[in-house]
């Protein structure tokens, strides 16, 4: 508890610095608040708009957690694919790597031709976004399990679905994680992205909207929404990493190369 | 010093067991970039039931290579290996023999009960009996209360003494170890080596042990097998005949001396002033 506190004052204490500097001159040089809210402002749109923001939270965070779980099961599968298979490997990987150098930018106006205004499109710009670290890692992952421990359960006679589910897939999941964590915070840019380009609900199209009226405070509040949900969603990842993999938090840097 | 495959068979037949293992004529090349390398060169032995048997030889004599023939896990280039009187092809050894190498290979995310008890579930077996099992030789291999521990909090001695109960749980007739205690500090080794032959005097399973050090090898074993550098062939075979069951105390005998001169000899160690 001790070292807890010790460890976030610093970053606090000079949160809370930024906080009053912002406050104070804002107020001092008297800057309206369409152009700048001081913090208390914002905190006013978040008391008066409470509802209206939480209803536009829950959009975004149901696009992103799709998106997310969509990109979880693709990436791994393609993953497992690529690791099992050369043919499959030399066909799927170069595209996967090509697919990353188109920018979303453009691919975003696509899909909202294709899937209209509604749920689909940014569920599919966040699991695009995603997708890329979880395969990447899941192939890195399943790559990095021991050759002489896959040996070893061949010794002891056993199957090839032995040797992936005792060996393989356990090797991989640290590397899976961190490709996980990479992918939430992707995520949420991801479907505010699609929302920016055109939607009826959502964080982003929230604060498009409200930027149009001048609501600057209430576009404050929503940007803050999702830096907090970013994070959270990092922080919960990162969670059941540790739950899931109880024997990490013995192994040094030195065991790990 | 090439032994008289004659009279090497006659000493076996004289067992009422059939043998555990025998290799016939076993050689072993590999591809080295379009060069064709000979590993193994001939190679004839057997191990019979309840028999330690040792080979030696400089690195790069192909010892390892021969327990990955046994084992199954690669291929000879000709030669028969047999196990229990049965001519097997490579695939139907997998799973017979508990093959154990010189890294503990403790798999990480497993405690060290699942890592002890992992063969058996290999084998088919629920883990929660294979856990049962498991645990009930934990105080005879020193490992008492460390049931839940990650190989990584475990200690160099500990972790091999897992790996050693993982192979011993594998049930099989023929144990290969394959350096088991090569990554040991020297007073570790000796505390292994000696709990090792307690075990071995308990449960007399038969034994092949790869290892690059003399006094090891006589210690322990019943035979020692004496390699070439490579290619490796068989350059000589030395029964040892110190009573059982033997103390630390034996390395200091005339007749330990003896063997170890005799195998230093056929080692060719012995000739550091002859040098042509």
């Amino acid at each position: 508890m001790r070292t807890f506190v010790f460890r976030w004052l610093g970053p606090i204490a000079i949160l809370v610095l930024l906080v009053a500097v912002w406050e104070i001159a804002v107020r001092v040089n008297d800057i309206p608040k369409w152009q700048l809210p001081t913090p208390t402002d914002i905190a006013t749109a978040f008391r008066e708009d409470h509802a209206l923001l939480w209803e536009h939270t829950r959009v975004t965070l149901r696009e992103v957690l799709l998106g997310f779980a969509c990109a979880l099961v693709a990436g791994v599968v393609v993953g497992i694919a690529i690791d099992a298979s050369r043919v499959l490997e030399r066909a799927i990987y170069p595209l996967i790597i090509a697919s990353q150098t188109i920018p979303m930018v453009a691919l975003a106006p696509l899909l909202l031709i294709w899937f209209g205004y509604g749920l689909a499109p940014k569920v599919i710009v966040a699991a695009l976004v995603c997708f890329f670290p979880i395969a990447v890692n899941t192939v890195d992952g399943l790559r990095d399990a021991d050759r002489e421990m896959l040996a070893m359960l061949r010794s002891m006679g056993a199957s090839g679905w032995q040797r992936f589910r005792l060996v393989k897939i356990p090797a991989a999941l640290p590397s899976l994680f961190t490709g996980a964590r990479i992918a939430i915070a992707f995520a949420v840019i991801g479907a505010v992205f699609g929302e920016l380009v055109g939607a009826s609900a959502g964080l982003g199209y929230l604060m498009e909207r409200s930027a149009a009226q001048f609501q600057t405070a209430r576009v404050f509040a929503a940007i803050l929404i999702l830096s907090l949900m970013g994070v959270g969603l990092f922080a919960l990842v990162a969670t059941i990493e540790r739950i899931a993999l109880p024997w990490r938090r013995f192994i040094t840097d030195a065991d790990r190369s | 010093m090439i032994p008289d495959p004659a009279a090497h068979s006659a000493r076996s037949s004289t067992r009422i067991a059939p043998a555990r293992l025998r290799l016939d004529r076993i050689t072993s090349r590999y591809d080295d970039h379009g060069q064709s390398t000979l590993a193994l060169e001939d190679i004839s032995f057997d191990v019979a039931d309840g028999e330690f048997v040792a080979l030696i030889g400089a690195s790069g004599s192909g010892k390892s290579t021969l327990l990955d023939i046994i084992s199954g896990l690669f291929a000879q280039t000709s030669g028969e290996v047999a196990l229990d009187g049965e001519m097997l092809p490579l695939k139907a050894r997998l799973g017979r023999t508990a093959y154990m190498r010189q890294r503990d290979l403790l798999l990480p995310w497993r405690s060290a009960l699942d890592n002890a008890a992992l063969a058996l579930e290999v084998h088919g077996m629920s883990r929660r009996d294979a856990r049962e099992i498991a645990a009930q030789r934990f105080p005879e291999f020193g490992l008492a209360g460390f049931e839940r521990a990650y190989p990584a909090q475990l200690s160099g001695g500990m972790r091999q003494r897992v790996a050693f109960l993982r192979t011993v749980l594998a049930d099989r007739p023929l144990l290969l170890l394959d350096e088991p205690f090569g990554a040991l500090d020297a007073l570790n080794r000796v505390a292994l080596q000696t709990w090792l032959l307690d075990l071995w005097e308990r449960e007399r399973r038969a034994v092949l042990l790869v290892t690059h050090d003399l006094d090891e090898a006589i210690f322990l074993a019943d035979r020692v097998v004496v390699f070439s550098p490579r290619p490796g062939r068989v350059v000589h075979v030395e029964p040892i005949d110190l009573p059982r069951p033997r103390s630390r105390e034996i390395v200091t005998t005339p007749q330990f001396l003896a063997h170890r001169a005799v195998l230093l000899d056929a080692l060719g160690l012995l000739q550091t002033g002859g040098a042509a």
